[in-house]
């Protein structure tokens, strides 16, 4: 499979040039935020209040990983399901959210709010958790540390893998991949 | 008391506290097995590219001694003790709490359990309480089987309390339909354990249990291995594949476990497993 090289902050130009079924590897730094992280940053945004990261371009990854072994970056660091931050997805994104890793289906709401925001989901293998750790070359808690796994942290990635699901046009893997291979029975 | 074997609780809690490590690092063979007879056999590039990480995965967690997935799940155990035991030592179950307690925070394993759960969540720190199903057997053994249960597939589980006039056609369907809703959220290609009879309570356990067969093992009643494979192809057929971005694999196993049920009733549960299937047995 051919791989497209992104790193990130993403800009529009870059979200426009992905298709659903696209094969990438990001590499730059992604943010760490699943389900209590997310309540809160939307709390935040709501109050008009300053967020613990800058969103205008950012890559957020729906992950809580495992302790990190003495030496280790971080412990296993696979993709959670994305659904249960669909809720406040589409707020995030229009405050400049471009990117979401996760794994799972997402609603018809988050999903018009990447063509309305020109944003990007991107699966990772759900799972795997220990591949993807190798991939994790930094790793800093930036905010809610006692949240423990469900903490925000600054994760410094190189050659991610992930695959697009959801572009900025509407198309969508999960929908198109199964078309293609379900069979009668 | 000629023939009573006594049993020291403390080797309970330090058989568990192994087995919550190992069971989290490695892949049993057979599901191993599976995923590489997958990666033959799937038609998607996309989800051949996906069970080769998953192979890969499982090879880094194994020499690595880390967790295959960070949801390292909450912890199930099936405990069959023999009558003939005398438990020594301490509680049965705060012995097993215990091991549960050492074996997360020893193996550096995510804490994945929330206490009051419709309000405050708070994490109980330690991935306690254990969820034990105990029963007394013949003999003067301790059989403790864990599973590292992950929540994202145990969120697409389903109960379903159906009209014996639905039969077989109607139950079939009503499983094939919760992998369907399912798709990609439970981490495909996954493992289906289908509970069928009982009541609302045991058949949800029946479905559990049905998750500890070997995937690839044969049911031994020829009539369920028939509904089994039945289901299989039907669920390989709905096209959602390797982490449901479209393929033939879908599952690697669907598991029957049946029992009577009421006149009145047709319960039937589906146990949703990640292909992440972490599970050991000992005997004590």
């Amino acid at each position: 499979m051919a791989v497209k090289k992104i790193t990130t902050p993403l800009t529009d130009e870059v979200v426009k040039g992905l298709r659903a079924g696209d094969a990438v590897e990001i590499t730059g730094v992604v943010y760490q935020a699943r389900d209590s992280a997310h309540k809160r940053l939307v709390a935040l945004i709501e109050a008009g209040d300053e967020l613990p990261f800058e969103l205008k371009g950012a890559v957020v990854y729906y992950m809580g990983p495992s302790p990190a072994k003495p030496g280790n970056v971080i412990g296993s660091a696979g993709p959670t399901t994305s659904g249960r931050m669909d809720a406040y997805a589409p707020l995030l994104m229009k405050h400049g959210l471009k990117g979401m890793i996760g794994k799972g289906l997402r609603t018809a709401e988050v999903k018009q709010a990447m063509i309305d925001e020109t944003a990007v989901y991107f699966a990772a293998t759900g799972g795997a958790g220990a591949l993807l750790a190798k991939r994790i070359v930094g790793n800093e808690v930036i905010a809610y540390p006692e949240l423990g796994a469900e903490a925000v942290a600054r994760l410094e990635v190189k050659d991610f893998p992930a695959i697009v699901v959801n572009d900025c046009y509407g198309g969508d893997l999960y929908e198109e991949g199964r078309k293609e291979y379900a069979k009668p029975v | 008391m000629t023939g009573v074997r006594e049993l020291d609780v403390r080797e309970i809690t330090a058989a568990v506290k192994d087995m919550c490590i190992t069971a989290n690092y490695d892949l049993p063979r057979d599901v191993y097995d599976a995923l590489r007879a997958a990666e033959e056999t799937e038609e998607s590039p996309v989800g051949r590219e996906v069970l080769g990480q998953l192979v890969e995965n499982a090879d880094i967690a194994a020499a690595d001694r880390v967790p295959i997935c960070q949801d390292t799940g909450y912890a199930v155990f099936f405990a069959e003790v023999g009558q003939d035991v005398h438990l020594i030592g301490g509680d049965f179950e705060a012995a097993i709490t215990e091991g549960v307690r050492r074996g997360y925070g020893d193996g550096y394993l995510r804490k994945s359990v929330a206490e009051e759960p419709a309000q405050a969540r708070r994490n109980t720190t330690d991935n306690t309480p254990a969820i034990i199903h105990t029963s007394i057997v013949p003999g003067d053994k301790v059989r403790i089987t864990m599973m590292a249960k992950g929540g994202g597939a145990e969120n697409m589980s389903s109960l379903n309390m159906l009209k014996p006039s639905q039969g077989w056609a109607g139950m079939s369907q009503a499983v094939v339909d919760t992998v369907s809703r399912a798709g990609s959220n439970p981490c495909p290609p996954v493992i289906i354990g289908v509970g069928i009879g009982g009541t609302i309570d045991m058949v949800t356990v029946l479905a559990k249990k049905a998750l500890l067969r070997d995937v690839g093992s044969v049911h031994p009643d020829p009539r369920v291995a028939g509904m089994e494979a039945e289901l299989l192809e039907r669920i390989n057929a709905l096209g959602i594949g390797p982490q449901g971005l479209g393929g033939t694999t879908t599952a690697l196993a669907v598991f029957i476990e049946e029992m009577p049920c009421h006149i009145a009733s047709m319960p039937m549960a589906v146990n949703v497993q990640c292909h992440a299937q972490r599970h050991k047995t000992v005997e004590l």
